[in-house]
């Protein structure tokens, strides 16, 4: 029988859940690294109890660490994350000259194919690559100096590299978000970008055509469909079908278009999920209702799901990397809380039970499918 | 002559080395920031980069050196700490700031 494992990281440690194919009943194992924000956890594709995590502070800096046995132990491998060349200048928030300066690992996202090749997106933004199992960290610089960096600003939350996609179907094609540079894609494995923000349009950038400056929260891909990506942006959900080349909205009828996750349905490419946000004022579901909205017909119209959600007084946020889907028949849906919370709906979002309560703040959720 | 150095580390350090909360580290030679430091890292090498950078070997900004009661953060990494502390007698303190609410 299949068996999930859920991958939780918090600003106080990691928290590894495991449940039966039917996924009422977990079990918690953590904190690990207690005291340490975490920031994501993924596990490889190819060899699923290879996990990597990335294990952060604002006083001791940056640590990775790797467990072979699916989370029981965990071994701290390469932590030097050292920018290519003359590191440069971005644009820090009052449009001055900044230098690129290292601070965290925001998203690890391990190879499709070997266990121990790894990308990671680092705050400043910039995408590293290990081949080594994580012990030693290469930029893959092309992205940072392909031209449009130092014009690159960063977001409320730091210019964050925060999503990495791998296309199944094309190993040379990585698709990444920077928190606020916008979206860009490589067809070389890394060597050359571009960025692919045509059609999307943010209040605070007058220029319409503006190459960069777009603050992507989050992007979703159907590994099936992989020229088709959705994407929940500051304000406004937006799709392309032409693998980011251009964009258009899809929010439809949501109740605000502000959210941080996005997610696709693991057997329906049109199926989406966001939990819309009020404002990037006031970061809490409207009205007190955690709602997620499920989209069958690949956006526009959008459907709330509330079945086993709180509806009332509840002020919690869904940060960008805390929304994960499992491939069982009936797909899971799994995302975590500001407040401690981890939702999981066995029924592809139909009903919720909080799995648990009161963790720390979720910064990210990951799941896995085993066999 | 061999001095052994006695340096207490920060809670999460502590459980990042899987340690206790004082180790100790050998030393031959003048017993300053850098050595200290240099013989931590090669006996916890997941430590590296967690108290200073990598590079340019700076102490990472919310971080202290006490020794002796005395903060000796900002003394030159070469300069020779107390000697109570090469005779083992004081520890070397590696401090994080005190932040937040």
């Amino acid at each position: 029988m299949s068996r999930i494992r859920l991958l939780v990281g918090t600003r106080k440690g990691a928290f590894v859940l495991t449940s039966d194919g039917i996924r009422k009943d977990w079990s918690v194992s953590g904190p690990h690294f207690a005291g340490w924000e975490i920031y994501h956890l993924k596990g490889s594709p190819v060899a699923p109890d290879r996990l990597y995590a990335s294990q952060t502070s604002g006083w001791f800096g940056q640590v990775v660490q790797r467990s072979d046995d699916g989370g029981v132990t965990w071994n701290a491998v390469g932590n030097k994350f050292v920018y290519d060349g003359d590191a440069g200048t971005h644009q820090w928030y009052d449009g001055t000259p900044h230098p690129w300066e290292f601070k965290r690992v925001w998203h690890l996202e391990p190879s499709l194919t070997c266990p121990d090749t790894v990308f990671a997106g680092a705050e400043d933004a910039a995408l590293f690559r290990s081949i080594d199992g994580g012990d030693s960290w290469q930029e893959l610089a092309g992205l940072r100096k392909h031209g449009t960096g130092p014009a690159w600003q960063p977001g409320a939350g730091g210019m964050c590299l925060h999503t990495i996609l791998l296309d199944r179907a094309n190993p040379q094609r990585i698709f990444i978000a920077i928190s606020a540079a916008g979206a860009f894609r490589t067809d070389d494995g890394g060597l050359s970008w571009k960025p692919i923000n045509r059609g999307l349009h943010s209040q605070y950038i007058p220029d319409p055509n503006a190459e960069v400056g777009h603050c992507v929260h989050h992007i979703a891909m159907h590994p099936a469909r992989p020229d088709t990506l959705f994407m929940q942006k500051h304000w406004d959900v937006m799709r392309s079908d032409d693998a980011g080349e251009s964009w258009k909205e899809i929010s439809g009828n949501l109740p605000t278009d502000f959210g941080f996750v996005i997610d696709v349905h693991a057997h329906e490419p049109d199926t989406l999920y966001v939990v819309p946000i009020k404002s990037d004022s006031e970061h809490f579901p409207i009205d007190g209702q955690l709602r997620v909205y499920r989209s069958r017909s690949g956006g526009h119209e959008w459907e709330p799901l509330t079945r086993g959600l709180p509806q009332t007084n509840c002020y919690v946020n869904v940060l960008r990397d805390a929304m994960a889907i499992d491939s069982l028949d009936s797909c899971g849906v799994y995302f975590g809380t500001t407040g401690g919370q981890v939702y999981a709906s066995p029924d592809a979002g139909e009903t919720w039970q909080a799995i648990v309560h009161n963790l720390p703040s979720v910064l990210s959720v990951e799941v896995q499918t085993l066999s | 002559m061999t001095a052994t150095v006695r340096v207490e580390l920060p809670a999460h350090l502590c459980r990042l080395a899987s340690t206790s909360r004082e180790v100790h580290v050998l030393l031959d030679g003048t017993v300053t920031q850098r050595a200290v430091l240099d013989a931590l890292e090669l006996a916890y090498p997941m430590l590296e980069g967690t108290i200073r950078d990598h590079t340019s070997k700076l102490r990472r900004p919310f971080l202290r050196f006490f020794a002796c009661e005395k903060d000796v953060s900002h003394l030159s990494p070469d300069e020779p700490l107390p000697v109570k502390v090469s005779e083992g007698k004081e520890p070397f303190l590696i401090i994080g700031a005190i932040a937040g609410g």
